[in-house]
């Protein structure tokens, strides 16, 4: 026995102190695909019910869609379910390269590489390429999985008040320096729903001589008018270094994830990117898959469009309704409520209502900044928006915060 | 106060300010002074501890070594004059 008494212990009051500090995480056993609405067991061993799903990454609603499903099944039969090798040894297939030839098209880059997951090439983004000659500055606010990238990486680093270009051009000019600058930044922030403006950025990288690198994972597929991501959103296609993103949400939401943008780059991820020479390659049934979806949003801007109008609907309703919401145009629409309990009760009471969205609070977000994140999808048909907006207001009501401002709130949940 | 003391004063409330202009938000109501823990209570993200080294080493003209700038010395501004008064050239 080498896991002693000591360590039994150990771990065993880490998890307690986890769950004194409201931190620890409990799974929901969901009995449906995913989709707008969905099964599920709460807790554990209770019969399952069915509720509006609000808290998935499902954005243009194809995690189930028939058409994808049907290229996965293809993909199974023709191209088999594993590979049981890393793509340089004999995990590549023809769908592979074809899928990485599409998303670079569909991106508009020079290149793309696949990986298991956006993690995964966020972990290869910066290590494989950049050295201590070089400087990573990042927004402060970037998803953990950048940040981790960057931990990775023994090039320098160093960061910028989020989204504020004054302090970027600081940070750029003070390391002129050094070889290599690189921007890190997401294309759309998970907790706010916020957008970088990547125009300023480029415009800043282009006067500092510095490489952008943005995470699109909450954009690709629905943002722009065409959604094509952030990039398009922004009017910057073509002037992206790095985009890393992710197979596991919008585009059909099973797993994997890309680096895309200058092909002498791709190239070294290719050759020296550890998550890439060192994990599984992508599985035959999610390239099809995926490779189905790339087209489906090729030939029609449809669900896109769908998904932009739920979100107005959605984003307008609510604030008519008072409710304090961050104001934007993204499908991540936080519904803030300051206090943690607070956020916590409502998201329980919502449930009971069928409707099924998660209360953040610290440490996922900033202290005092408790919220309910929805999202939205074009899965959602007007009736779901307006079941999940009546039970809001129900539960609003309850607690007392339509109408509210920050500080009312505050002042009567604490923060 | 004696000018070594004053000097020291003066440090500190330099390395204060910059930490506030470059991490607090004007409207945050946050209070720190030189034993606030910076990095360990997440104030202050330890990337750009790099810029803050940088300021340190033109200002104080002090060749603070790489290896001794780690999170755990800049955890407090504190510990970060007890560095810079260990390699600073303008005293």
């Amino acid at each position: 026995m080498v896991f002693s008494r000591k360590a039994r212990e150990f771990f065993a009051n880490e998890l307690n102190d986890l769950k004194e500090q409201g931190l620890f995480k409990e799974e929901r056993y969901i009995h449906s695909p995913q989709s707008a609405d969905i099964e599920v067991e709460f807790p554990e061993g209770a019969e399952p019910r069915k509720v509006i799903n609000l808290c998935a990454n499902n954005y243009l609603g194809l995690s189930s869609h028939p058409e994808v499903m049907k290229a996965a099944r293809e993909g199974l039969d023709k191209r088999g379910y594993g590979m049981s090798s890393v793509r340089f040894i004999c995990g590549t297939q023809d769908i592979h390269r074809e899928l990485e030839k599409k998303l670079s098209e569909f991106l508009g880059t020079e290149d793309t590489i696949l990986f298991s997951s956006c993690m995964d090439a966020n972990a290869a983004v910066f290590e494989a390429a950049f050295t201590k000659d070089d400087i990573i500055i990042s927004d402060r606010l970037n998803h953990a999985s950048i940040i981790d990238g960057i931990r990775l990486a023994s090039a320098q680093q160093d960061s910028y008040k989020h989204l504020d270009m004054k302090h970027l051009e600081k940070k750029l000019d003070m390391h002129q320096d050094k070889r290599f600058r690189v921007i890190a930044t997401d294309g759309v922030f998970s907790m706010d729903g916020d957008i970088a403006p990547l125009d300023k950025i480029c415009d800043l990288a282009e006067k500092y001589d510095a490489m952008v690198m943005v995470d699109d994972s909450h954009a690709t597929g629905f943002m722009g008018k065409t959604g094509r991501g952030t990039h398009e959103h922004c009017g910057v296609v073509g002037r992206i270094d790095l985009i890393t993103t992710t197979l596991g949400k919008a585009l059909g939401g099973a797993s994997g994830g890309c680096i895309s943008g200058r092909k002498e780059l791709i190239e070294i991820y290719r050759q020296k990117g550890r998550p890439y020479l060192f994990s599984n390659t992508v599985p035959p049934v999610i390239i099809n898959a995926a490779s189905r979806v790339i087209d489906i949003l090729s030939e029609t801007t449809e669900r896109r469009d769908k998904l932009e109008w739920n979100t107005k609907y959605f984003r307008e309703k609510m604030t008519e309704a008072g409710f304090d919401i961050r104001p934007g145009v993204h499908p991540i629409v936080p519904i803030m409520l300051y206090n943690a309990q607070l956020a916590q009760n409502m998201a329980k009471d919502l449930y009971d209502e069928g409707i099924y969205v998660i209360g953040f609070f610290f440490p996922v977000v900033p202290k005092g900044q408790a919220r309910i994140r929805v999202q939205l999808s074009a899965a959602h048909e007007k009736e779901h928006l307006d079941k999940a907006i009546e039970a809001f207001i129900k539960v609003g009501k309850k607690y007392d915060i339509l109408g509210k401002s920050r500080e009312e709130i505050i002042e009567k949940y604490g923060m | 106060m004696k000018e070594g003391e004053k000097m020291e004063e003066d440090m500190k409330e330099v390395i204060l300010d910059y930490i506030r202009e470059e991490y607090l938000d004007e409207d945050s109501g946050i209070e720190i002074d030189e034993n606030t823990k910076l990095i360990s209570s997440g104030l202050v993200d330890s990337f750009s501890m790099v810029s803050l080294l940088m300021f340190l080493r033109q200002k104080y003209k002090a060749n603070i070594p790489d290896e001794e700038a780690t999170a755990e010395v800049f955890d407090t501004v504190s510990g970060i004059i007890e560095l810079v008064n260990k390699y600073r050239q303008d005293k």
